[in-house]
């Protein structure tokens, strides 16, 4: 007879083997490396030497005042050399200008606080204020909880940022990456005019495990995968990494915005 | 009194649900159901009714108010579904010219099996876009639990207040606690860190007021003085949402569009307050 501890592991393991081959760290000709890091993809993706990050000095956000959390940025901010979860910038991609962001899951899994939300906020407002096309690469575990309702609320002003940018005629891609899931799903990574994934990419809106919690089953395989959303009709289209920049360079072709 | 005993008091199954502040605050309530794509949810209870002589859409998480409806009403957690038929219910309402009145009590959007299949995310998100851009007012009030996104995708209001004793989190304390200690047992101590009582929140600038029970919940001790509490509760959220709507009238739908989305735009504004900010564009 297998435990119930025994069924957990062996899923752990085939998520986590899902995990690795989605990766696509080691089957990606253009990047060698094990890491495929936030300043990778912007590599990949932009025409090279195009890339010009947003700027912007934010003063320290800590809402709550939690033990601890201004330490863990200022450590985090030195391992990853970014200020929060996330780069944003302007660039072209096969001679077509977009503003891009990326966000950055080893920044305390790209959880979604007021910094992140304003540079959301922001790179939309840019591109709106330019007509430039938005592309944004989401990943992320959810809510900044050490920012408690704030990181709540991030949810709400990022969406009616990308709801004006779109109503006024702005082009938004949104690019789901390996884990997109709780606010940054239910927020603007859903919003996309159109939506690409990544192969094996997990996205939700709960998290697996509190799903099992909650139905007490086992979830069937490649559940809130990327293929599965695509079957349930939530995705254009899955696009992997060797693939990203033709792809993207084709619907920003297509909307006639050179 | 501790953060901990309000989330006991916001819990409460005794306390006023939606369909009490239904009837009691509005008049010939017409209930709306389905989400018009394939789907009823009834732990979002909605309709038309009259208030002040004005036609109204009124909707919010119902939990039910014993174990039957209960069950039938998932605790007050909705799939999709569910957020699909509040958003049908806003954009006619908007068709109309209805003011909308939202009542917030819920643990939180369904973490089930369908509800991922079916787009939980994207149907938040999609009530988190269309609310910022309504022609009309809303208004909403925090009841009793408003947690998480489950919350949120209904309350993207003009005016957003909460009862004395609710809450409003982007999480449980239990969730928090376990997330950040890994240990739902210290329960009581992120209740009191998370700083989520109408309190804290009206001094985060989150929400617009606080409405008074002055004994609704668990400390009332007085069986006899229940309906004599209830009432007044009902009269003071009454006079909440006329004055409230009041601020609207004679505005124009572009106008009260465009307050509602200020609000949220600028909503963290005091802890971003810095030179390079308002400079932003200048890249």
């Amino acid at each position: 007879m297998v435990s119930v501890v025994d069924q957990r592991k062996s899923k752990f393991n085939r998520y986590k083997n899902l995990r690795e081959s989605s990766s696509g760290a080691h089957d990606s000709a253009i990047k060698p490396v094990q890491e495929y890091s936030v300043r990778n993809r912007i590599d990949d993706i932009a025409d090279e030497g195009t890339f010009k990050e947003f700027k912007i000095e934010f003063p320290e956000t800590d809402p709550l005042q939690f033990e601890g959390y201004v330490d863990k940025k200022d450590d985090l901010r030195a391992e990853t050399d970014s200020h929060d979860a996330i780069i944003a910038g302007k660039c072209k991609i096969d001679g077509f200008p977009a503003v891009v962001a990326v966000m950055n899951k080893k920044f305390m899994m790209a959880s979604m606080g007021i910094e992140l939300g304003e540079t959301v906020s922001y790179a939309v407002e840019y591109a709106e204020a330019h007509k430039l096309p938005l592309i944004i690469f989401t990943a992320s575990g959810g809510a900044r909880m050490q920012e408690g309702i704030l990181s709540l609320m991030q949810m709400a002003k990022t969406s009616a940022v990308v709801e004006k940018f779109k109503q006024n005629g702005g082009l938004y891609i949104a690019v789901l990456t390996h884990p997109t899931t709780g606010g940054v799903s239910a927020s603007f990574a859903t919003l996309g005019d159109i939506t690409l994934a990544e192969p094996g990419a997990l996205i939700g809106f709960a998290g697996p495990r509190v799903i099992e919690q909650t139905i007490g089953e086992k979830l069937p395989d490649g559940f809130q995968r990327a293929e599965f959303l695509e079957e349930h009709g939530f995705v254009d289209e899955i696009v992997k990494r060797e693939d990203m920049k033709q792809v993207l360079g084709k619907i920003l072709k297509l909307h006639c915005v050179k | 009194m501790k953060a901990i005993e309000r989330v006991n008091i916001a819990r409460d199954k005794d306390r006023p649900k939606i369909t009490d502040y239904i009837n009691n605050v509005f008049t010939d309530f017409f209930q709306q159901k389905g989400d018009y794509l394939g789907k009823e949810d009834a732990s979002i209870y909605g309709g038309i009714a009259m208030f002040h002589g004005r036609p109204v859409t009124v909707l919010g998480h119902r939990k039910g108010k014993n174990v039957e409806e209960n069950v039938t009403c998932n605790f007050g957690m909705p799939g999709p579904e569910g957020y699909r038929k509040a958003l049908r219910l806003m954009k006619q309402a908007e068709k109309f010219g209805r003011p909308i009145i939202t009542f917030v009590d819920t643990p939180g959007a369904y973490p089930g099996l369908e509800a991922e299949m079916y787009g939980q995310a994207q149907a938040i998100a999609g009530n988190l876009a269309a609310m910022s851009t309504l022609k009309v007012p809303v208004i909403s009030i925090v009841t009793g639990e408003g947690s998480s996104g489950g919350a949120l995708g209904i309350a993207v209001a003009n005016k957003v207040y909460m009862l004395e004793n609710a809450i409003y989190s982007v999480l449980s304390p239990e969730g928090f606690a376990s997330i950040l200690w890994h240990d739902s047992a210290r329960r009581d101590e992120a209740a009191e860190v998370m700083k989520l009582t109408a309190k804290d929140l009206l001094e985060f600038g989150v929400i617009d007021g606080i409405i008074s029970e002055r004994g609704v919940g668990l400390s009332v001790v007085d069986d006899a003085d229940v309906a004599n509490v209830y009432d007044r509760l009902f009269a003071r959220i009454d006079k909440q949402i006329a004055a409230a709507l009041a601020e609207f009238d004679g505005m124009k739908p572009e106008e009260i569009a465009k307050q509602r989305f200020e609000k949220f735009r600028k909503i963290d504004e005091r802890f971003l307050d810095n030179e390079s900010l308002a400079q932003m564009g200048n890249v």
